[in-house]
């Protein structure tokens, strides 16, 4: 087994952009369950939003780069009300569930064959990013040093993507230290108390769902920016993956997301590698190499699991901070 | 009901009642299926185990099609199968091995097409199962609104009624699933997410027992029904009874099940692999000039008595009482003797039992694979929260709605929309009625 290139492949992730999308995607969940105690099961569906948005206005509607930002971010809010206004006063298990559908209609639309002209149908979209990397200020050339060297193109997206994650994380931390950040921190405590103080509870999950919402969908186009558009990307495993990500780092604090998106990749590239070696090798007969892959799943399945029973605080998080009784 | 009349009861004492339900549920299945005209469950049952054939049903949409070849070659072997009235062909081959299928595609009738021209051959290999089933994938035509074949009488009525029949066929088998879930949810207050995985297993164990062991469909479907009744016994012993004892909070157990949902759906697949399993077979019956196949009318006339036993169950006896009125207050029930503990294990063993059935149902009306549990889940949640969270005859009621709704809805939207209908459904009518259809009218903001 080629340990260098296994661990390589794996310290990678620690920058890649598709760490920098989960990790942003994470904080805006962060923001709805950490902070405010939204169970919200559709982030896949902010990304979704993102990712079609961005293409699809690029593609279909011929839109600009900035433009193309614009209308996803107006899409997330426009869904994020959507989504709210009939399930932001009930119990919360009902907004799970009804986030979770909402995240599976998305999807069913934007795979259906009737709308292939305009988001590609089960194929996705593709070749909608050239704008972004004529924007690329880094002359041809590769960079930085093992296991990190990558072409001027990829440190492009990855400074780009980190340097929003970095804003994005200092933003947050600014909110929660605000007297906005006090009152959705008293709804995840207790709902009544804050009515009692005449806070409108209501509008400030509100605001909460379409600030999250709108960290998703920056995600969706950061994830997408070094790859195609792929409807099977956004069923509700993404969802659970956030929630993984986020819970691992701690769903209350400000760099658990950050960290646990960088734990989460890294261990599965490690896991992915390790096991390839040795099935390769012939050391593991039971697999086939078509089914590491289940076995990555089935990996995040028992660890979320157990975190959320044994450490449902993260990494960072404290105990007292985080309760799960919403 | 009044909870005050339920007396004490001890654990041997509430053992006994289930299984003697299950019992009787098990004899009441083999009686229907075998009352039934000598049809689905003997063609179902092994052939001699010295012959091996390949064999499969060519349909496009609901329309079944006669007369197209299909040319089986291998190990110095040649033969030409031809569909029946039934759309359904057989090749007998002589040796196990691999042969290579092709679809005559200039055989096919005006109108039907491939989906993927390229997928015209396939190999199949004849090795542990005597009879290997192929499938192609043709252009559903029909579901847009095109009534193929037929020709004479009125097509669009025809249609109608096609998917008529099968929303209420689709509708009873998800409702004794989403009976189980509604149960659980009513005792436990836990979303379960890895309920889909029940479903699952049952159509993998029945796909198990009746196809690669060659058991006789009825009894693979009652070792089935014990077997997932078993597993949700475990389920609960092994995860949700210590989760409760540690008091980890509802949302917490949520997640969990989320994770194990992903766990056990990756071990099928593991096991059984990515693709669709057959599972069903045998004749067609004409309904009302809908072709269906019989298997699934005897399944949804199984469901039916099913669900009327389950009725009488929660209504009647002692221990369904008892189950409601943990549903209704936990803290009340266990005031007045009842053990909660060992009503919420008969809720998984019952759940368990009622889901197994539905997966083996829904197996043989839509083929088993492995993720076919998850991805009616939401489905599920969409009938148990439309009939009002945690009443089981609501969830009967939402499971019919949905099943209706997923089935009519592709007379006007596409057919590959058609489940995100029935959840935009779910949204609206929490908009309007948050508490359900049958639900109390309570305050849950």
């Amino acid at each position: 087994m080629d340990w260098s290139l296994v661990i390589g492949n794996a310290a990678a992730e620690l920058i890649s952009p598709t760490t920098a999308a989960y990790a942003l995607a994470a904080v805006g969940l962060a923001v709805h369950f950490g902070y405010t105690g939204l169970l919200n099961f559709g982030q896949a569906a902010f990304m979704a939003i993102g990712a079609y948005g961005f293409a699809v206005s690029v593609l279909y509607f011929g839109l600009p780069f900035w433009g193309a930002v614009l209308v996803s971010l107006l899409a997330s809010v426009a869904f994020a009300l959507i989504l709210g206004i009939p399930t932001l006063r009930l119990r919360s298990d009902y907004l799970a569930i009804v986030t979770i559908a909402s995240a599976e209609i998305l999807r069913y639309i934007v795979s259906t064959t009737s709308l292939a002209s305009v988001t590609g149908g089960a194929g996705g979209l593709s070749a909608f990013a050239g704008e972004f990397y004529a924007m690329n200020p880094f002359p041809e050339g590769n960079y930085l040093f093992w296991p990190f060297d990558v072409t001027a193109k990829d440190l492009w997206v990855r400074v780009v993507g980190w340097s929003i994650v970095a804003l994005a994380t200092l933003l947050v931390f600014a909110l929660m230290r605000s007297p906005w950040g006090r009152v959705v921190k008293g709804i995840r405590e207790d709902e009544d108390a804050v009515r009692s103080l005449g806070k409108n509870v209501y509008s400030y999950k509100m605001q909460s769902l379409v600030f999250g919402g709108a960290l998703g969908t920056l995600a969706g186009i950061i994830f997408i920016l070094p790859r195609s558009v792929q409807p099977g990307n956004y069923g509700t495993g993404l969802t659970f993956f956030i929630w993984t990500v986020m819970l691992l780092g701690g769903a209350a604090t400000i760099l658990g997301p950050v960290v646990g998106s960088m734990v989460f990749w890294v261990l599965l590239s490690l896991t992915d590698g390790l096991l390839q070696g040795l099935v390769n090798q012939g050391v593991i007969t039971f697999l086939t190499t078509d089914q590491i892959g289940p076995v990555r799943f089935i990996l995040i399945g028992l660890g979320l699991m157990a975190l959320v029973v044994f450490r449902p605080q993260g990494i960072f998080g404290n105990k007292k901070e985080l309760q799960f009784n919403v | 009901m009044n909870p005050l009349t339920l007396s004490t009861r001890g654990k041997k004492g509430s053992i006994r009642p289930v299984a003697m339900w299950l019992g009787a549920l098990a004899v009441l299945f083999g009686m229907l299926f075998s009352a039934a005209p000598a049809s689905a469950a003997d063609e179902a049952s092994n052939p001699d185990s010295t012959t091996f054939s390949i064999g499969g049903i060519i349909k496009d949409g609901e329309t079944l099609l006669e007369g197209v070849q299909i040319l089986v070659t291998g190990e110095a072997f040649e033969e030409t199968g031809t569909t029946g009235a039934d759309g359904r062909w057989s090749v007998v081959v002589p040796n196990k091995g691999e042969y290579s299928v092709a679809l005559q595609l200039e055989t096919l009738p005006e109108g039907a097409s491939l989906r993927d021209e390229k997928k015209a051959t396939k190999t199949v290999t004849v090795d542990l199962v005597n009879t290997v089933n192929v499938l192609f994938a043709l252009n559903d035509t029909t579901s847009t609104g095109e009534a193929a074949g037929e020709g004479s009488g009125a097509p669009q009525a025809n249609v109608f009624l096609g998917r008529l029949i099968a929303g209420l066929n689709l509708g009873i088998l998800l409702a004794m699933a989403a009976i189980g879930l509604s149960l659980i949810y009513g005792t436990t207050a836990l979303n379960n997410f890895a309920h889909g995985e029940m479903v699952t297993l049952g159509a993998l164990l029945a796909f198990t027992l009746n196809r690669i062991l060659g058991i006789d469909l009825i009894i693979s479907a009652v070792i089935t029904m014990v077997l997932v009744a078993g597993s949700g016994w475990l389920q609960d012993a092994a995860i949700w009874r210590p989760l409760r004892k540690r008091r980890v909070g509802l949302t917490q157990m949520m997640i969990v099940s989320i994770g194990f949902s992903l766990v056990v759906r990756y071990v099928f697949q593991i096991i059984y692999g990515g693709d669709t399993k057959v599972l069903s077979q045998g004749e067609i019956w004409d309904i009302f000039g809908v072709p269906t196949q019989a298997v699934n009318v005897i399944s949804a006339g199984i469901a039916v008595v099913i669900l009327l036993l389950v009725a009488l169950f929660l209504t009647r006896t002692r221990l369904g009482k008892a189950t409601r009125a943990v549903a209704d207050n936990p803290s009340l029930a266990a005031a007045t003797g009842i053990d909660v503990e060992s009503i919420i294990r008969i809720v998984w063993v019952v759940a368990g039992a009622l889901t197994g059935i539905s997966g083996v149902m829904l197996g043989l009306f839509v083929q088993a694979s492995w993720d076919m549990g998850f991805s009616i889940l939401l489905l599920l949640f969409a009938a148990v929260t439309l009939g009002g969270l945690g009443t089981a005859f609501g969830a009967a009621v939402g499971a019919m709605v949905v099943g209706l709704f997923v089935e009519l809805s592709t007379l006007v939207i596409p057919s590959d929309l058609k489940f995100a209908g029935a959840l935009i459904v779910l949204i609206l009518v929490l908009l309007v009625r948050p508490q359900g259809i049958l639900g109390k009218a309570q305050r849950i903001g």
